[in-house]
């Protein structure tokens, strides 16, 4: 309200906004909205205002519903008992909640053999995709030139083309390699396939340590290699940690690849063992289907809301710089 | 295309002094790691898929695939069923595509704003984005459920139990691809939300106060400076997720596999069926290069028109 927390508040958001292609720094409130506080609430309420205000309440509103119903009602299908399931008149909270359906889902499917094949294969995907994409994130962003034109290039066309274009071939090498229905071969692909994006926002991240620092480590004597491990690479951390996270949920995630590549069904993913719930139309078994679907979407929300910051600091480092 | 780079590179202006020659090695030496499988698992089957459109390879048959030059495209061309999932895929990404920057904008202004839940609104912005694509079908093939679906029983509730009762909102002809375009709409909306909340911290301050002295409302000041100075990134963000959208396979697999008669069939389930229900690889590529083709097309004529917009202000 007073006038040095309006002047506090625009230094400090426009701090981010100079330094642009920075990822989010730890504790810069990036995001504040000091803007339009700065600028409105400087008027006394009004009357008009305040409708305003009810207005904007309102349409936040419609939206937190929009966003959360389906969720709620996941969550909701999820505890119900078999009976209240097959009423006509459904509720929002189950009367007897229970946990019968997380069991019978145990015992449908096999959950926890499929969470095992997703775990292996979105870890060791992730940890690979970052060990091969730093030493080029780093080389893109401290060397500007052709190369990291057309690597900012390739990563906007790998994501344009239609899935179909790329798995058909690669079903096809991979079935040369004697790598269909493997999983070495499913990991394989989704290496590549986060490489782009891992690099996208590698090449962020260190874009935003201080060439100055490195150069510094330089003069101090200092060799290229050591400058790196001693100086890049504990900065550079925290990024590749929210790299690999992002790689490791995209890849827990992913249905399309594991679908076509995955035949045998001791080695399927979760999102492909989820779809074997649904029958033949209409005849799925809503409970346990609730419950396998809440249960598969856990670790990759809880790990989401770890980094979210830091991910879409790091995608629009990538987009704003080039 | 890259290996052209690494001796033109000293010549350009030496930013990094002296030490550039031996960089230059190291950073070869530094890019291999990440370029070899790209080039070998990425560019290369893209490539490789390109060929197969002209070929008429099949899954699990002896004979040699033969080269059959432009025949995948003229059955292509004649191909009344795909062309129908095309109008689909078209109709099915204009109608996720514009919905959602609407939505997404006006969340994204809400957001900017001063309010009191924005943070939960954040943190519910999440869920989608997380989700797996399967998870976000099944569930809301949970809302959609004819008997023990909410959306029916919301209806019933509303009184439009006329409209509601026993629907099933999946496997109706008329109802399933508007269906669909709503799940759609929500599952891609947070990301183009966060997006644009990060585009609105780059509207100049200062103009919008100068604009708010000089007594502008609240749409005039969207209009002449807060859209500008976001246009590019709205620009970026809807065609990005006008492709994705065209492209998205596994959220309508689920909810309706693409039923009911194929009213939900998107070109990628066509030609995911094409493939590996029938094993028709090389039409199944060709669908896959018809789809980069138009698309391709129909992004340089939004793009071009967008940006003569820009030269006639």
């Amino acid at each position: 309200m007073t006038a040095t927390e309006s002047t506090g508040g625009s230094e400090r958001s426009s701090a981010p906004r100079g330094a642009g292609s920075a990822p989010v720094p730890r504790g810069t409130p990036r995001r504040t909205s000091t803007a339009r506080r700065t600028s409105t609430s400087r008027r006394r309420a009004t009357p008009r205002r305040t409708a305003t205000r009810a207005g904007q309440y309102a349409a936040l509103l419609g939206y937190l519903a929009f966003l959360a119903f389906p969720f709620l009602w996941l969550l909701s299908t999820a505890f119900k008992p078999p009976r209240e399931l097959s009423s006509m008149h459904p509720t929002w909270i189950p009367e007897a909640p229970t946990l019968e359906n997380f069991r019978q889902a145990f015992a449908q499917q096999p959950l926890l053999a499929a969470a095992g094949n997703s775990l292996l294969a979105a870890a060791v995907s992730a940890l690979l995709a970052i060990l091969l994409a730093t030493p080029m994130a780093y080389v893109l962003a401290r060397f500007r030139n052709r190369l990291s034109r057309a690597a900012t290039g390739w990563v906007v066309i790998s994501q344009a083309f239609p899935l179909v274009l790329v798995i058909i071939p690669l079903f096809l090498i991979l079935k040369g390699l004697h790598l269909v229905d493997s999983r070495i071969g499913l990991i394989m692909v989704y290496v590549v396939w986060s490489l782009p994006f891992a690099l996208w926002m590698l090449t962020g991240y260190v874009r935003a340590i201080p060439r100055e620092l490195e150069e510094a480590a330089a003069v101090d004597g200092a060799g290229r290699l050591r400058t790196l491990v001693s100086v890049t690479a504990p900065l550079l951390a925290p990024g590749l940690v929210a790299t690999a996270l992002f790689a490791f949920i995209t890849a827990w995630n992913e249905f399309f690849f594991a679908l076509v590549l995955l035949k045998s069904p001791e080695k399927q993913t979760l999102p492909v063992v989820l779809t074997h719930f649904l029958g033949a139309e209409g005849v799925a078994d809503l409970g346990p289907l609730a419950a396998a679907a809440l249960l598969a979407t856990l670790p990759s929300l809880l790990l989401f809301a770890a980094i979210q910051r830091r991910i879409t600091g790091g995608m629009l480092a990538g987009a704003v710089k080039n | 295309m890259t290996l052209t780079t690494a001796p033109r590179r000293s010549t350009a202006p030496a930013a990094d002094g002296a030490a550039r020659p031996r960089r230059d090695l190291g950073a070869w030496f530094l890019v291999l790691p990440a370029l070899l499988p790209i080039l070998v698992l990425s560019v290369g089957p893209l490539l490789y898929g390109i060929g197969l459109a002209f070929t008429d390879a099949q899954s699990g048959r002896t004979q040699a695939t033969r080269f059959v030059g432009l025949l995948n495209f003229s059955d292509l061309f004649q191909d009344s069923l795909f062309w129908d999932s095309f109008r689909i895929g078209l109709i099915w990404a204009f109608g996720v595509t514009v919905p959602q920057f609407l939505l997404a904008l006006g969340l994204a202004l809400l957001l900017h704003l001063d309010l009191r839940l924005r943070w939960l609104a954040r943190a519910l912005a999440i869920i989608p984005w997380a989700m797996p694509e399967v998870v976000v079908g099944i569930m809301w093939r949970l809302v959609y459920h004819p008997d023990a679906g909410i959306l029916n029983e919301t209806l019933r509730g509303l009184g439009l139990s006329g409209a509601g009762d026993g629907r099933d909102w999946l496997s109706g002809l008329a109802t399933a691809l508007p269906a669909v375009i709503v799940v759609g709409v929500w599952a891609g909306m947070p990301q183009t939300t966060v997006t644009l909340l990060a585009g609105l911290q780059n509207v100049p301050r200062e103009l919008h106060e100068a604009a708010s002295m000089d007594g502008a409302g609240a749409w005039r000041r969207f209009r002449t400076v807060t859209w500008p100075a976001l246009k590019p990134i709205a620009l970026a963000v809807t065609a990005l997720n006008f492709i994705w959208n065209f492209n998205s396979f596994a959220l309508v697999f689920v909810l309706t596999d693409g039923g009911p008669g194929g009213r939900t069939r998107l070109p990628m389930l066509f030609a995911y069926e094409e493939a590996f229900r029938y094993g028709q690889f090389g039409y199944a590529a060709t669908m896959g290069l018809a789809m980069v083709a138009v698309i391709s097309v129909l992004l340089a004529v939004y793009l071009a028109g967008r940006l003569k917009g820009d030269d006639d202000r």
